[in-house]
């Protein structure tokens, strides 16, 4: 498979190693910083991992609460864990939750412990953080069971279908239903602006902007829906949500606790489209990657947004250096080739001539150059105008290059994407699309073999060379030695043609320096697989 | 044409029946309209849509029943398929009885001359004499910049390029999910002429809520006449329901940044046709 993949393109295997080595000479500086720092989420996921759950009577976290406290009283900077399991043993309060409800009172006094007493609060958060870890393995090891049960989608690309009405008791039939349709993925897309939330939502929610909030009890309900209805198809139906945002290392916690199977992850999406600190962002990607990593969640990437501010065509390359960053990124966090469903997106303006052969080309860029990764197509939406029967073509077209080229996870597409949130008719409708297009056509890779120095592959050629000028770009743009070069070429306006400087964006206020001392016990045991 | 046959012509125009030729004159389309399948005046209308019923005999007689009670008449059932147990989905096509006269139709023409970039920055230039400030953001929880990132990116959209590309214009895209408060204290700070909001999430007419949140906001802050020229974007908005919002102008589905720019010398630089005085040096208060 990978020896034939290589033959279509005929891609210089030295250019391709340069454009990995390319990735990792940007990336690295930026996993270093992101280890010298916490973040308020990365704590409050700690303590999430220790079973602290639930809100006070307005709906604040406890583990907002506590964190808050205890940043006020003693900072964050050798983290949540020593003072919090410190007063514990002081016997402030009896219990992890007393003590954040106590916290939020203002009723405990806590200390930066040493010596023994130091290694002892630390023991004790190590044992409790371990239990979150290990629910998290059980979940694994039942993902697993339930696929050796029920089995996974027959055909590829799976089957990747979304539901958004904001009430999750709706969106669970729906949800239901578009399995039984056909769809293998579910995906429950968030309410707009939860990405902007600097706390998780609690409980089961009915209310949202063009999407269902986030939660722990909703994960879990759609979750067991979905379970129910992979015994019924005799399929397992995975279940997608969204890490990207403020609260990226809690919301990926409660995705490993709950037995969600893929989670929206990108490395640089929460910068460039949603104004959050580049530093925030990077610290917060790499402990919910290490999360991901251990639930065997499947990260989605975020590489579509590129297409949709910008010329699919001029901005194809950006594409492809993002998918390497995020490659190194994920590698480094521990995910495995089969975890990485990089994006890329068929956003090519279809009056531009050749527009076909361009999105060919680059759909088996990406194939070619990550040929172990699942790799998620999403369908067009820039040039979805409303006519809806134009739409339906270019969706038939959409189908049609993930067919040809091997896709691991295609996004359907709607002809009334811009107009509606998708009917029951038009699901119904993109399925059949998808149907047809893959049962017509769905062994034409076996086929397909762009000719020499064609149009095909001399194009995927000019994007991967583009992409490796770039890389080039970003790392020789350093501004100041200290500063990462990647930060650098962000503050720029490199991606998506947006500038993030370092020291700018929300969730700034979240980031702390870590002291030496420094202690969490969840990405103690991430690092060492450990289970105690 | 003769008086007999005018009268003709326009009771078929008019109260044709299905099928039944038009005695239309070439000089264009009379005042009263109906759908035009290939045959003028033959009322042809395609629909479809789900019933929450299993296919059956009687759910495509309540699908017909549907068509006739919405006009089309006779109904031709044209497809129907079951989407799951519960639900079947109908193609219906037939003429539909309804006319329009076109007489009555309230439409928002087009009020400014369209400018090149050039007459827009030449139009700043001579009666401004200072750089037009224009100031955007997607406001609420609305996080999709497309249609403000379309109007002020240099990139622009349909080909035109943004206003962020008029020399003569100063642009700041403050991007999404911008609060009110922070958009009135950055336009007033910056001396914003314009002010530009994109909304694009309409459920539960989230737009149309933000928007007379933002210009009450506005109204509060700026003392009467000073206040920036307010416009809102969006697929979803109603043209003709400015005043209503509070709002300057409204732009619907598929403006240009050059229509927009046009506008803008239009409302705020011409001396001919502005509409706010100028200069509007001084906007303090707050």
């Amino acid at each position: 498979m990978v020896l034939q993949q290589r033959r279509v393109l005929e891609l210089d295997p030295a250019q391709v190693r340069q454009a990995r080595t390319l990735a990792r000479t940007a990336g690295r500086p930026v996993v270093d910083l992101a280890k010298r720092h916490t973040t308020v989420s990365v704590e409050r996921a700690t303590l999430r991992l220790a079973g602290l759950a639930g809100a006070d009577h307005e709906l604040v976290p406890w583990v907002n609460h506590l964190v808050d406290t205890v940043r006020d009283q003693v900072g964050l900077e050798r983290g949540v864990a020593l003072p919090v399991w410190d007063a514990l043993r002081r016997g402030e309060a009896p219990d992890l939750l007393t003590l954040a409800q106590k916290s939020a009172g203002g009723a405990v006094h806590f200390d930066l412990p040493e010596g023994r007493a130091a290694s002892a609060a630390g023991k004790a958060a190590r044992t409790a953080v371990a239990r979150g870890i290990r629910t998290i393995d059980a979940q694994r090891a039942k993902r697993e069971k339930l696929i050796a049960r029920h089995g996974d989608p027959k055909q590829k690309p799976w089957i990747y279908l979304i539901v958004a009405t904001g009430d999750i008791y709706e969106d669970i039939p729906q949800a239901q239903a578009a399995a039984r349709e056909g769809a293998d993925i579910i995906a429950v897309i968030r309410s707009t602006g939860q990405s902007l939330l600097d706390f998780v939502p609690e409980g089961a929610t009915r209310e949202g902007y063009a999407g269902t909030y986030a939660t722990q009890e909703n994960f879990r309900l759609m979750r067991a829906a979905l379970d129910e209805t992979s015994k019924e198809l005799g399929r397992y139906i995975r279940l997608t949500n969204y890490a990207s945002g403020l609260c990226m290392p809690e919301i990926a916690t409660l995705a490993g606790l709950e037995r969600l199977d893929m989670m929206l992850n990108d490395s640089m999406y929460g910068i460039l489209f949603r104004d959050i600190n580049p530093i925030r962002t990077f610290v917060d990607q790499r402990f919910s990657r290490q999360i991901h990593a251990r639930a065997g969640i499947i990260i989605n990437t975020g590489e579509d947004n590129y297409l949709t501010t910008a010329d699919a065509v001029e901005a194809a390359h950006t594409v492809t250096v993002s998918q390497l960053l995020n490659e190194y990124f994920a590698k480094e966090a521990g995910l495995e080739d089969w975890q990485l469903g990089l994006g890329h997106a068929f956003e090519i303006n279809p009056d531009v001539p050749d527009s076909f052969r361009l999105e060919l080309a680059h759909a088996l860029l990406a194939r070619t150059l990550f040929p172990k990764a699942p790799l998620k197509w999403m369908p067009p939406t820039k040039h979805m105008t409303g006519d809806i029967f134009r739409g339906y073509l270019l969706d038939g077209f959409f189908n049609l290059v993930g067919a040809m080229t091997g896709q691991g996870i295609l996004l359907v597409g709607m002809m009334t994407e811009a107009v509606v949130t998708p009917w029951i008719s038009d699901r119904d409708l993109a399925l059949q699309n998808v149907r047809y297009v893959l049962n017509a056509a769905g062994g034409l890779t076996e086929d397909f073999h762009p000719p020499r120095d064609g149009f095909i592959q001399t194009r995927a050629r000019e994007v991967l060379g583009e992409s490796i000028d770039l890389l080039q770009r970003i790392i020789d743009d350093s501004s100041s030695p200290a500063e990462p070069a990647l930060l650098a070429a962000i503050a720029d306006g490199t991606f998506g043609a947006m500038k993030r400087p370092p020291t700018k964006g929300k969730g700034l206020d979240g980031v702390v320096a870590k002291a030496p001392g420094y202690l969490n016990p969840a990405t103690d045991l991430l690092h060492e697989g450990a289970t105690r | 044409m003769s008086p007999k046959d005018a009268h003709e012509a326009r009771r078929r125009r008019e109260n044709a029946t299905a099928g039944e030729l038009s005695l239309a004159i070439a000089s264009g389309p009379g005042p009263i309209v109906r759908p035009y399948g290939d045959t003028t005046g033959d009322g042809m209308v395609q629909v479809s849509f789900t019933l929450p019923l299993p296919h059956d005999k009687r759910a495509e007689g309540a699908a017909v029943r549907l068509a006739m009670q919405m006009g089309i008449e006779p109904a031709l059932l044209v497809h129907a398929k079951a989407i799951g147990p519960d639900f079947t989905f109908f193609v219906v096509y037939g003429p539909v009885k309804h006319l329009v006269d076109i007489r009555d139709i309230d439409i928002v023409e087009r009020e400014f001359e369209l400018l090149s970039s050039k007459e827009v920055n030449t139009a700043i230039k001579k009666h401004l004499r200072r750089k037009l400030v224009v100031v955007g953001a997607c406001i609420g929880t609305d996080a999709h910049t497309v249609g403000i990132d379309a109007i002020l990116n240099i990139k622009g959209f349909a080909g035109e390029k943004g206003l962020e590309y008029y020399r003569e214009m100063a642009v700041h895209n403050l991007g999404a999910q911008v609060s009110i408060p922070e958009l009135v204290n950055t336009a007033y700070d910056l001396r914003a002429d314009a002010v530009l909001v994109s909304q694009v999430v309409t459920q539960k007419d989230a737009h149309l809520h933000n928007t007379r949140e933002m210009s009450a906001a506005f109204r509060e802050a700026f003392p009467a006449g000073a206040v920036p020229h307010l416009i809102v974007g969006g697929p979803r908005f109603e043209e003709g329901a400015a005043s209503g919002l509070g709002v300057d102008r409204i732009f619907g589905r598929g403006t240009t940044p050059g229509e927009v720019a046009s506008y803008l010398i239009h409302a705020l630089v011409d001396p001919d046709t502005r509409v706010t005085p100028e200069p509007r040096r001084k906007a303090k208060s707050a």
